[in-house]
């Protein structure tokens, strides 16, 4: 059994060496592939990321009335904070919020002479909601319009920013899912161009295949090499996929931070360059095996 | 022991309405062991059609093929390598391996058979002597002319030492000269103790031979003589 195998081994590597240039085309046309689906999984980092900031900054703020009382605010926030879809209430005072003001506009002589001859805090009170998912902005508001609390409520944000916020749910929701779609296909459409270039491979082959079933090799003898090779494909086509794919990282990394600075592609991709390359090969290794394998089969009919 | 009993193959869309519709019909025979045993008629006869049933590449339509202990029509295509470790196979266009050379290509027969390294080379050697390429064992298949890729396919054919070689005019494509050194080595082997089953069109050599004889026309056994000529029918 340990000779058989160092045999299939051995062919295996023979069969990748020998037929270097028909090695070369299936690699080739492997590479481009294993491209493909870390190109997916690249993008889907890029739109992931990208729509966890976006939803990051989407919130409504409620503004309180200036004579609303401070523990009736608070209370509020408690009740908000007990709500299933909020994932977080920042209170900001009045005091805070003047600060706030005072910073932004430090500059500007006018605002900063026309606060101090007001004479007092023209600031309301205001709580920042953040929602787990955008659309669950709708119950949140409409909690907050609840008749009970509108005598203290000056006004809620997310009506001004009720288009904007449905729009984005909307086309979040509807990138992933395409998203999703897009990239099922186009990995079917990869795995497919792979599995026929392979089955064109041993089809050439199928003669070989004939005269040493003739001889008498048994069927795990006469394919073991075909799936060792099939093995040797993916690792080469997964490696190189990799290294190819790193100069259009580095490339691109540095628009998409003008883009959303919250997130750094080049960084992701290189701390996390091992496991990427263990499941290119992996695919790799898969698509070679699974290829070899099913396409064979016909042949050592005889 | 090898014996064929009221064999008939028809191929799929092979019949014509004529009768003769069928590439063997009815054949029936035995060979026994060290025989010496061609196989003639003309073109279309049925010859091939008689080894591939015998290796178990064809199954027969009717009949049952027997090879010792085996019956060769009801094997799997797990079992086929067991039967097939007994036959040495030669062919008119000698069915190499391309990607090997004339040593790999002989030790494969070996390494099918489970043989192990060390008798691999030991053997090897040995086979290449016997057919006279010692100095081309490390040759491809496209660097070999066409007698010298007929004595490596001999070679892998009689290297695991088979009760029976078959060969499907093993010199169709060959010289006059390497013809006879082709025919001399088979009989050579022959004597070793080996049956050697020869399919031929070639008069001389079947006349030269003057062994036993099975002449087929048109799918049917007309002749089986021992010390038989070459007859066209
Ligand atoms: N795969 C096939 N499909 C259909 N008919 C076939 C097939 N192989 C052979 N035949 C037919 O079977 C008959 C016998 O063929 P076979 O190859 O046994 O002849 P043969 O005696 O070996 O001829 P040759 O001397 O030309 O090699 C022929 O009529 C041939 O046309
Ligand atoms: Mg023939």
């Amino acid at each position: 059994m340990f000779t058989i195998i160092y045999r299939i081994i051995k062919y295996g590597f023979q069969q990748f060496s020998r037929n270097s240039l028909l090695s070369a085309a299936t690699v080739a046309v492997m590479v481009m592939a294993l491209i493909v689906l870390l190109g997916i999984n690249i993008f889907s980092f890029l739109t992931d990321n990208t729509l966890a900031v976006l939803k990051d900054k989407i919130d409504i703020s409620v503004y309180f009335k200036t004579n609303a009382p401070e523990d009736e605010v608070l209370r509020v926030k408690r009740s908000l904070e007990g709500l299933p879809e909020v994932k977080q209430v920042e209170y900001i005072s009045r005091d805070q919020a003047l600060e706030l003001f005072k910073a932004n506009h430090k500059n500007d002589e006018d605002i900063t002479q026309a606060i101090i001859e007001l004479g007092e805090n023209p600031l309301s009170a205001s709580l920042n909601i953040k929602a787990f998912n955008p659309g669950q902005f709708a119950t949140i508001s409409t909690y907050l319009s609840n008749n009970s609390l509108a005598p203290i409520v000056e006004k809620i944000s997310f009506y001004e920013n009720k288009t904007v916020i449905d729009l984005l749910a909307k086309v979040i929701d509807t990138v992933q899912k395409a998203g999703t779609i897009l990239a099922a296909l186009l990995t079917l459409i990869a795995g497919l161009v792979v599995f026929n270039t392979i089955r064109l491979a041993i089809y050439s082959s199928r003669e070989e295949i004939g005269i040493m079933r003739l001889v008498g090799a048994s069927n795990l003898f006469v394919r073991g090499p075909y799936i060792v090779a099939g093995i040797l494909y993916g690792i080469v086509a997964g490696l190189l996929s990799v290294l190819l794919t790193l100069p259009a990282v580095i490339f691109i990394s540095p628009y998409v931070k003008i883009f959303i600075p919250e997130v750094n592609l080049q960084a992701h991709f290189f701390s996390n360059i091992h496991i990427l390359i263990l499941t290119q090969i992996g695919f790799g290794m898969i698509l070679g095996v699974v290829s070899s394998y099913w396409a064979m089969r016909r042949y050592l009919k005889v | 022991m090898i014996a064929f009993q009221n064999v008939s193959k028809i191929y799929n869309g092979n019949v014509d309405g004529n009768g003769h519709s069928s590439a063997l019909m009815e054949v029936t025979f035995q060979i026994q062991p060290k025989e010496f045993v061609s196989l003639v008629g003309r073109s279309g006869a049925g010859k091939s059609t008689i080894l591939n049933l015998l290796t178990g590449e064809l199954k027969p339509s009717k009949g049952r093929v027997i090879f010792g202990a085996y019956e060769v029509n009801k094997l799997s295509y797990q079992e086929l390598p067991h039967l097939r470790r007994h036959i040495g196979v030669i062919f008119q266009d000698f069915r190499l391996l391309p990607n090997r050379n004339s040593y790999e290509n002989i030790a494969f027969a070996l390494e099918a058979c489970g043989y192990n390294q060390a008798d691999i080379d030991e053997l090897v050697p040995q086979a290449l002597e016997m057919v006279g390429l010692k100095d081309k064992a490390y040759n491809f298949p496209h660097e070999l002319s066409g007698g010298e890729k007929q004595r490596v396919a001999i070679a892998r054919a009689m290297i695991h030492r088979p009760e029976v070689i078959m060969a499907d005019e093993p010199t169709g494509n060959l010289d006059p000269f390497n013809k006879w050194e082709i025919i001399k080595l088979l009989g050579k082997i022959n004597e070793l103790g080996t049956t050697v089953i020869l399919a031929t069109h070639d008069k001389e050599i079947v006349n030269n031979l003057g062994r036993r004889v099975i002449t087929l026309d048109s799918g049917r056994i007309v002749l089986d003589e021992e010390k038989g000529k070459f007859v066209l029918v």
